[in-house]
């Protein structure tokens, strides 16, 4: 049980994968215009991670080593296409803006990353645990990160208005200002790990 | 269990295998999902007819001219605006547009249904050339022969994302000639470098309007 909790929380903070290990910066940065934006591309890459950790943990042992990785991409690039498909037919609000970044999710590193780290030499059960810790380790980076451009960028958060838009700082929203904030980030979560 | 080894049979065999599941399963989403995915896109398509007509227009059904929709809107029965869908390669992929031409040729609106361009840079045609900035606007404008500066033409095109700009201006030139019921290929086939060509087209009229746009 304390190893099952270990596996949970590790995604969350001590391994969170955009703070602490700074992979699959291209989705990170490209997508978290808002907190809405952040959070969907958090949870797509949260059910992808769970799924392909899940499948890959069962097939482990009937995967020779040598084409590992190809069965590894075959299976991502399932899950991949099923939310991508799911998210065209049921939320086209959300698709027309991730549309484009949802199919980057197969090379993002940390689903790869965590099929070859992880669920290749571990049990289902806690295969499936680190893809949820993980997932949502990167959900709650990306939302923050969305919050806080958002917040900057246009003064409101989750949508909500709370400052007027005049004030906001655009380069918030724009590319810079996404390098900007997760730096700041960053800085803040490693002095608050560090204490 | 023990691992596999790593023989050719063992890898050949487990690499197919799971690509015949996974094959299989992503045909039983397709199916699940096509129906939803193509009402999403005629809901979608329908309010990109609308949104490039003048309000309070009847739109009727679509006709196809040189292998584009057409839906002509009309007025208190008289015929006022047409919306075309038109469609060319960009820089990555087909780019989808829905644009409306009022009664003089002018391009009122337009819509983007579709495209796969760079985001941040191709990716900006959905609202670039109707932004009232320079000289990059075509809202207004009469199409046929429109071109982006490095064409020697008059738009603007997008700051490093000139073949976007190039197809998208080659889709709504390609919008206007069906939108005058022309032959599409006969239009797309003159390069828009090759203005003597165009200009013994309809366009001869055009041109001089263009720059006289251009010069206020």
């Amino acid at each position: 049980m304390n190893n099952a909790m270990k596996t949970l929380t590790n995604g969350i903070l001590k391994e969170n994968p955009t703070f602490v290990l700074v992979l699959g910066m291209c989705p990170t940065l490209a997508t978290t215009t808002s907190a809405v934006n952040g959070m969907a591309m958090g949870l797509a890459t949260m059910f992808v991670l769970i799924c392909s950790n899940i499948v890959i943990s069962l097939l482990k042992n009937v995967i020779p080593d040598k084409v590992r990785i190809p069965a590894f991409i075959v299976v991502i690039a399932t899950f991949v296409t099923i939310v991508q498909l799911v998210m065209q037919a049921y939320l086209p609000g959300i698709y027309d803006v991730l549309g484009l970044f949802i199919p980057l999710i197969v090379v993002n590193c940390i689903v790869l990353g965590r099929a070859e780290a992880f669920a290749a030499k571990n049990s289902v059960g806690l295969s499936a645990l680190d893809g949820i810790g993980m997932g949502l380790g990167f959900t709650m980076a990306l939302t923050l990160l969305g919050a806080v451009r958002e917040l900057l960028g246009t003064g409101a958060c989750f949508g909500f208005q709370i400052f007027p838009d005049n004030y906001g700082a655009l380069l918030f929203v724009l590319a810079p200002g996404a390098f900007i904030a997760l730096a700041y980030l960053m800085v803040i979560i490693n002095k608050i790990q560090n204490k | 269990m023990a691992k596999l080894e790593s023989t050719l049979q063992n890898m050949i065999l487990s690499l197919v295998i799971i690509c015949v599941v996974a094959a299989g399963a992503l045909a039983g989403v397709y199916i699940l999902t096509k129906a939803n995915i193509e009402a999403q896109e005629t809901a979608k398509k329908q309010a990109a007819i609308l949104a490039v007509l003048p309000e309070g227009c009847e739109v009727a059904d679509a006709e196809e001219v040189a292998g584009l929709k057409v839906y002509k809107a009309y007025q208190g029965g008289e015929w006022v605006a047409t919306a075309v869908e038109t469609s060319e390669v960009g820089f990555d992929g087909h780019q989808v547009i829905m644009v409306g031409f009022d009664a003089e040729g002018k391009v009122i609106n337009y819509e983007v249904l579709k495209q796969t361009e760079t985001p941040g840079l191709g990716a900006h045609i959905d609202h670039w050339f109707k932004d009232q900035k320079g000289n990059q606007s075509i809202i207004g404008r009469k199409a046929g022969a429109l071109s982006v500066r490095q064409d020697s033409g008059d738009v603007d095109a997008i700051t490093a994302a000139t073949i976007s700009s190039r197809a998208f201006l080659k889709a709504i030139n390609k919008a206007y000639a069906a939108y005058k019921g022309g032959d599409v290929e006969a239009q797309t086939g003159a390069s828009q470098l090759n203005k003597a060509e165009e200009a013994e087209g309809e366009e001869a009229n055009v041109e001089p309007t263009n720059e006289e746009e251009g010069a206020l």
